[in-house]
């Protein structure tokens, strides 16, 4: 079994902009460099590399640049920000089986500056591959951004649930409230009111431009390493109690329209069983959790599909402030990436790590258990770390 | 974009062979010369003095002598702009069954003019056309056509000619423009799985997957049943009705190929399987979950037509 014998004992990231001014590889190389400094170890002791798919990275060009040797592992992971956390398992299942002893993970992008995600790209159907043929399916009909994909979900979770746009809005203050006291947030010392969320421009009815992430220039890299290994380090480590991904039946790259009712993530719960059953925890033996949240009503999804709440009850747990510092469940204590940086889910792997640590800057009390997972809406991943 | 992608609407009469255009030619050959509608004014010096003047012939021997210069001589026959008396001539059927044949340009190649006298101060004249011959097809640097020419010969009050005239024109088919849109930006990616959906749209069929052993209608196609593994695809054209399941109103960043706000939809059909499209002639803040929609099929360009959705009966 994969539980508690790998911990990420690194993590290192750039600052996070809307202009990095420097090359992508220049922003993987100084992200790297910085976990192994965090780690105490040496880029002679990295065997192992993973990124995602969609970084324009490779793992080769990062260990030239950073003085890394030879590479016994190396892989990537698909389907966008759902590999977040899918490279720290693939990572941890490399480390378990001996294929490397210490295995680097990042992902580096000018997703501002560069090539932005959110921009319309009539290139999605250019060639009829299976991802080009399933995008030509909506792509056509203008329905071709992010935002517009993840607000048709959003509707019909709303038509479900009797849920409204203030419920999406809940988020996104929550996660503003958050940054607002994170030095490293894009958004440090500028959180929002509902009312300004409400009052915030139609990007994708029913989604306002302050339910959809921010876009960011950065990079954000982590060490994995033996359990065992890693408490001979520098910092206490993250123990991977957890680590899983998933993919549901009929599942689309953030159009799985043509199955079930559309209110959840499938995924995202066959993700979540997969996570307690490897770890023997519950729901009430997480402190925090760090959800993904490129859109506000994917927050709510997630919280019912782990179990944090019961179906259409996430509204409910987001009244009152629940899953602000203070509340009942805690959710991204960085901010977010509505808050921190969009950093494709891996800033959030290493807010999970510093909560662990104690070292985060909004530190919540006596954190010995963290759950994050990755991008919604397509195939993704998740993991649960531990103190220890 | 109109309702109807495939024709431009059904033609009344079909357009002629050649062959029926060079009979109808010699029919109208055979009426010989047909006369025309009297001139509505006799011969007169306002006319000429204008006429002069416009041309600027400083000559001044016609209005000295009462005579009207020669080459004025369609001037008095000409038909005015709001002319009620349609002055028929053996040119008229001609010239409609070229223009239904397509061949709709028209250029002026001939025009030979001879004068028998002066036409004089106070005659009216008369004209008298006669369809003299049709030659072609032929291939010229403007198009496809043919060369039509009649003649016309006006005479006075006593029956004696004044002047005639050879006219001959080129009717002919225009260049097929290249594109009548600009090309779509959003254009699907196609392939042998799927392109009997792209062509059902283009015939005004919406056409849902089966599988040829179980049954299975599947939406978004694909090369094989995953109930049954067959590989033995069929399709059912679909009663074109559904419901709005879900639907997004796009504001937001603008999209290549689309006016903002436009709705996208997902529609269930009642034989069971779910399509995305455009929710149309509906204002955005009309769309509703659970409204009937009917699909409709719009042309985006010379290639590409995309099943649409818009509101209908149950």
């Amino acid at each position: 079994m994969l539980s508690g014998r790998t911990a990420i004992a690194g993590i290192g990231a750039t600052e996070f902009s809307k202009k990095s001014g420097r090359s992508e590889l220049r922003l993987a190389a100084e992200a790297v460099l910085s976990a192994l400094d965090d780690a105490g170890l040496s880029p002679a002791d990295v065997d192992g590399m993973v990124t995602y798919s969609q970084d324009s990275n490779q793992e080769i060009a990062v260990a030239r640049e950073t003085g890394i040797g030879d590479l016994t592992f190396f892989s990537r992971v698909e389907y966008g920000g759902g590999a977040a956390c899918g490279t720290v398992a693939h990572a941890a299942m490399a480390v378990a089986t001996g294929m490397a002893r210490n295995v680097v993970c990042y992902r580096a992008f000018n997703e501002r500056s560069g090539r932005r995600f959110g921009q319309p790209n009539s290139r999605l159907t250019g060639e009829p591959t299976s991802q080009g043929l399933e995008m030509s399916w909506h792509v056509p009909f203008g329905l071709m951004t992010p935002a517009a994909w993840v607000a048709m979900f959003a509707r019909r979770y709303m038509h479900r649930y009797n849920a409204t746009s203030e419920d999406f809005g809940r988020v996104a203050v929550a996660m503003r409230r958050h940054a607002a006291t994170n030095p490293a947030a894009w958004f440090h010392q500028r959180p929002i009111t509902l009312e300004e969320h409400q009052a915030s421009r139609w990007i994708v009815e029913p989604l306002h431009l302050l339910d959809c992430c921010q876009e960011s220039d950065g990079a954000v890299a982590l060490v994995v390493t033996s359990a065992e290994r890693a408490r001979d380090l520098r910092r206490s480590p993250a123990v991977i109690t957890a680590a899983a991904q998933g993919s549901g039946a009929g599942q689309m790259m953030m159009t799985s329209y043509y199955r079930d009712d559309m209110s959840g993530l499938p995924e995202m719960s066959l993700v979540g069983r997969q996570l307690w059953e490897m770890s023997g925890l519950s729901p009430r033996d997480i402190q925090t959790a760090i959800l993904y949240d490129h859109f506000t009503p994917f927050v709510l999804a997630q919280l019912e599909e782990l179990g944090f709440c019961g179906r259409g009850e996430a509204p409910e747990l987001l009244k009152d402030g629940g899953i602000e510092l203070d509340g009942r469940l805690p959710v991204n204590p960085h901010g977010g990436q509505l808050g921190e940086a969009y950093i494709h889910g891996m800033n959030g792997i290493a807010e999970a790590v510093r909560q662990i640590r104690g070292t985060a800057a909004n530190q919540l009390p006596a954190v010995a258990h963290v759950l994050v997972t990755a991008g919604t809406g397509v195939p993704t991943s998740g993991l649960i770390l531990s103190a220890g | 974009m109109t309702g109807d992608p495939m024709t431009d609407g059904p033609m009344t009469d079909g357009p002629m062979t050649d062959e029926e255009l060079h009979e109808l030619a010699d029919k109208q050959a055979a009426l010989g010369e047909v006369r025309g509608v009297p001139a509505p004014d006799p011969v007169n010096i306002p006319m000429i003095r204008h006429w002069l003047a416009a041309m600027g012939d400083q000559n001044p021997a016609y209005l000295d002598k009462g005579v009207a210069p020669p080459a004025m001589a369609q001037v008095w026959t000409m038909q005015g702009p709001r002319a009620t008396a349609k002055d028929r001539s053996p040119v008229d059927d001609m010239m409609a069954a070229l223009n239904a044949g397509g061949y709709t340009g028209v250029v002026a190649t001939n025009c030979e003019q001879t004068y028998h006298r002066y036409a004089r101060l106070g005659e009216r004249l008369t004209p008298a056309t006669r369809f003299s011959g049709l030659a072609g097809p032929k291939r010229t640097a403007l198009g496809v056509g043919f060369f039509a020419t009649w003649n016309v010969t006006w005479y006075a009050e006593d029956d004696e000619p004044v002047a005639e005239m050879l006219f001959r024109v080129l009717k002919f088919r225009p260049p097929a423009r290249k594109t009548t849109k600009d090309p779509y930006p959003l254009q699907p990616a196609i392939n042998q799985d799927t392109a009997f959906f792209w062509e059902g749209v283009k015939e005004g069929e919406l056409r849902i997957q089966s599988c040829a052993d179980c049954g299975l209608l599947r939406h978004p196609p694909g090369p094989l049943c995953p109930h049954c593994r067959s590989t033995g695809r069929s399709h059912t054209v679909v009663s074109g009705r559904g419901t709005l399941y879900s639907y997004v109103v796009h504001h937001h960043p603008p999209v290549p190929g689309r006016e903002t706000p436009f709705v996208v939809g997902v529609v269930e059909l009642p034989e069971g399987v779910r399509i995305v499209g455009n929710v149309v002639d509906c204002p955005p803040e009309e769309v509703r979950i659970g409204m009937s929609l009917r699909v409709t099929y719009r042309r985006m360009d010379d290639e590409l037509v995309l099943p649409m959705w818009t509101p209908g009966e149950p």
